[in-house]
């Protein structure tokens, strides 16, 4: 249990240990590995959004000169079975099919066929030379359509999943989910006020910095080892292992450095394709996406349309509430529906609710995770109506969510009652906060909105070896996305009792260190930490076999105490304390050298829940938003290092600020992306945003060592409700489709 | 008894049946127990997560069930 203690280290902000190597420019990132004799390889991709592949023919460009090999769906293992993990996931065969085309196109860029020569120019003419005879297909574009009974199919063989009678008829309807509780007829029924709304959100992409990029080298044996940027080296090995149908042993993956990933680099794109190209042609196999490439053909967030309707008595006791939330797969099922409906009523006490939601086949790219996968569309939509219903009963939004608010011991809509949890303390600290007890400024608008995320343990390993001048080195198998280097080092050193510049963290390979899980899903911090609590603990206990050995005692005679072995009370006073660079002098002596391990799938993961406050202004001449002030509080159980907790709570505001005000995928009528680069997809620059203030709310986690809860999700889901909410109070009008650009606002109050 | 329920996506696979009661040492015991009451649902039912009395859990195996306990069915989280 997690107790509240004064740390030593825990809580501090030392200067994290990839910090000087990423300013100098020293880090290694995905492109930025070399190896000798590498060439390198381009990929074909689709120039129709729908089309049957009748032939691909390459033999043209493998015979030109400088082309060393060229592949397309045909040279890939047939069958695959099984599922491959996690929101942007799903059957083995779908994710092996996005990789490379097989017999049809989904959506416009997506692979064909891949070449590997000796220049990226070289590579570049042989892809105009491979032949591909396509029968061109009307896409499917608009979500609603695509639901329709009569729509034109993508897959011939999608059944819809989940419904209570099988269905005989093919549909673009992947899957449905179905949450109900109580009895909404007789909830609205006892309401005083009912407030709908119908909301829809394009298709955006995460909008990491760092394109895609791998390198694959093989040997004469078939194995292979691939450098790449990666959320989770350990999954992508799995993933193609089971896309190659390769031994998994024969592999080796290596993490870089990462600029981002955000749930978009947990599905493999590149890797497969290195590692056969590289098998083909016997050379090593680099490959980097344009940022063109990732628009296009990597994994952006589902689209959605929603509708919300909620009803309330006079004093703001919501009553019933109904959701139907429709997500667009893309290309494969696989939309993070689920999530999205478990939790849009998350953070409310309901007794009567049913939620009703839907995974939809588009001709757009198979969509991935984006933090907290689902929950950022479906909560946009309940939030928004929340702040409607508020006004309806002339009431402040943030007594609103109290009156309603989940607490300890309330039933959560998936299920299971939640423990304790952060939201009231949130909810408090925003009422409290001087960006909202101050006056909004003249001619602005206010708004308020909550974000919830589940967050997730799953399985981490880590091993601490004790270097022989007592020093510490961690290796542990989660790639760095948020700090979690610093973070390790400091729960390490608290348990060790040691100092922080006495640890070292390394992240291992799939070879060095134990299997790991993503990093992702807000676990980091939360598993690997505990994994690295329990292999310094394990360190502890074997350096405590050693001073008892030293010292010709018992075990049960030596306790720890910052960062030493003594003895315990009552046991020779003399005995002069041990440190560890003491036990590691003498371990050649006592036993050999010392290795602390762990590994575990970490359970009892403390959900997150957040509050923002932010103030916008509009320019009723241009649209433009002016964000005035951005606040986003959240609980995170325990700060191990508050610089990069607020860090992630900063990233996600700006992410769901740019989700809300400008970021959209725009396609034509023929399903082609138009705005697939940063000039035309606009993410929020510095000089668009102001400082973004952050809270941190600490309600420890009693499942974790230190209290801790992830961080990392929740952030991007309260901003586009907050935004949206915002600009209703600054212009009066409710704009309730995103993104709230200057045209589309522009129109609202045309029409108003 | 450990009371135990299936959300709706899981109906046609609990053929309708939306909740019960039963005795179960651990999770394992019940999975085996469910398997029994519907031949081959215990693949699908090992796919989901589950949570036992407020603790979620992605890959429940050996988990202890109490006299009392609640457990819910519930589609698997990653994130990103």
């Amino acid at each position: 249990m997690a107790e509240a203690v004064d740390y030593k280290v825990i809580g501090s902000r030392p200067i994290r240990p990839d910090g000087v190597d990423k300013v100098t420019g020293r880090a290694q990132f995905g492109a930025d590995h070399n190896l000798p004799n590498m060439i390198y390889g381009r990929v074909l991709r689709s120039p129709h959004a729908h089309a049957r592949i009748k032939s691909v023919d390459v033999s043209k460009a493998l015979a030109m000169k400088g082309v060393l090999s060229a592949i397309c769906g045909a040279d890939f293992p047939g069958a695959q079975h099984g599922e491959v993990g996690g929101e942007g996931g799903g059957d083995v065969a779908d994710v092996a099919k996005n990789v490379m085309a097989r017999d049809k196109v989904l959506y416009h860029g997506h692979p064909v066929a891949a070449v590997a020569a000796s220049s990226v120019q070289i590579a570049e003419a042989a892809l105009e030379a491979i032949e591909v005879e396509y029968e061109v297909l009307a896409p499917v574009l608009d979500l609603d359509l695509a639901m329709a009974p009569d729509a034109p199919l993508l897959d011939e063989k999608c059944f819809t999943k989940n419904l209570p009678e099988p269905p005989d008829k093919p549909s673009n309807i992947a899957a449905v989910m179905n949450l109900k509780r109580g009895n909404v007829e007789e909830g609205f029924e006892q309401a005083d006020v009912i407030v709908e709304g119908e909301y829809r959100i394009p298709m955006a992409h995460q909008g990491y910095i760092e394109p895609h990029a791998c390198i694959a080298t093989t040997n004469e044996a078939g194995q292979a080892t691939v450098w790449c940027c990666t959320q989770g080296h350990f999954e992508f090995r799995a993933m193609t292992s089971k896309i190659l149908d390769m031994n998994i042993a024969d592999l080796k993956f290596v993490a870089s450095e990462i600029g981002g990933g955000f749930g978009g680099k947990t599905v493999v794109y590149l890797e497969p394709v290195a590692v056969l190209l590289s098998q083909r042609s016997r050379r090593p196999v680099k490959m980097v996406m344009s940022r063109e490439e990732v628009f296009r053909a990597t994994g952006p967030a589902a689209g959605t349309h929603c509708k919300i309707k909620v009803g309330a008595k006079k004093d703001g006791t919501i009553t019933a509430a109904t959701a139907w939330l429709a997500y667009e797969a893309g290309a494969f099922a696989g939309a993070p529906m689920g999530p999205g409906a478990m939790s849009v009523f998350a953070p409310y006490d309901l007794e009567n609710f049913d939620v009703q939601a839907f995974d939809v086949l588009v001709n757009k790219p198979k969509v991935a995770a984006y933090r907290a996968p689902g929950a950022p569309q479906s909560m946009h939509a309940m939030e928004s109506t929340l702040d409607e219903l508020a006004r309806e009963l002339n009431m402040d939004p943030i007594d609103l969510r109290l009156k309603n608010a989940a607490d300890e011991g309330t039933q959560a809509p998936y299920g299971p009652k939640f423990p304790v949890i952060g939201l009231r303390a949130c909810l408090e600290a925003a009422k409290q906060h001087p960006n909202y007890t101050s006056p909004v400024p003249e001619g602005a608008g206010r708004g308020v909105a909550v974000g919830f995320w589940f967050n997730v343990g799953m399985q981490s390993s880590a091993e601490v070896h004790l270097n022989e001048n007592g020093t510490v080195t961690i290796i542990e198998g989660n790639p760095d996305i948020g700090g979690s280097r610093a973070s390790m080092a400091l729960m390490a050193a608290e348990t060790l009792g040691v100092e922080y510049n006495d640890v070292r963290v390394l992240v291992g390979d799939t070879e060095s260190t134990g299997f790991s899980n993503v990093t992702g899903g807000s676990r980091t911090t939360f598993a690997t930490g505990m994994a690295v609590i329990q292999a310094c603990e394990d360190i502890i206990t074997q350096c405590k076999a050693r001073a008892a050995a030293t010292w010709g005692v018992d075990e049960d005679q030596v306790e720890w105490l910052d960062g030493q072995a003594v003895p315990a009370p009552g046991v020779n006073a003399e005995l002069k304390p041990l440190s560890l660079a003491d036990i590691a002098g003498n371990a050649a002596r006592t036993g050999g050298p010392l290795l602390g391990r762990a590994s575990l799938n970490a359970q009892g993961a403390g959900a997150g829940f957040s509050v923002n406050l932010a103030d916008a202004a509009v320019d009723s001449e241009t649209g433009k938003v002016d964000v005035l002030s951005f606040t986003a509080i959240q609980d995170a159980g325990k700060a191990i290092h508050p610089a990069y907790v607020e860090g992630q709570l900063q990233g996600g505001a700006a992410q769901g600020i740019g989700w809300a005000l400008n970021e959209e995928y725009i396609f034509n009528a023929d399903g082609v992306m138009e705005n697939a680069g940063f000039l035309d997809y606009r993410i929020p620059v510095a000089s668009d945003l102001p400082m973004i203030d952050t809270v941190i709310i600490e309600v420890p986690n009693p499942s974790h060592p230190y209290g801790v809860r992830g961080v990392g999700e929740t952030p991007i889901v309260a901003p586009l409700a907050t935004m949206a909410n915002a600009i209703r109070s600054a212009t009066g009008v409710r704009i309730s489709d995103l993104p709230l650009s200057p045209p589309r606002i522009l129109d609202a109050l045309e029409r108003a | 008894m450990a009371k135990v329920v299936f959300p709706d996506h899981l109906l046609a696979t609990t053929q309708g049946t939306h909740e019960l009661e039963t005795f179960a040492e651990n999770f394992r015991e019940l999975l085996l127990q469910l398997d029994e009451r519907w031949p081959g649902c215990a693949e699908r039912l090992a796919k989901c997560a589950v949570a036992i009395d407020g603790q979620i859990y992605q890959d429940a195996f050996l988990e202890p069930l109490q006299a009392d306990s609640e457990v819910f069915f519930m589609q698997r989280i990653e994130g990103g």
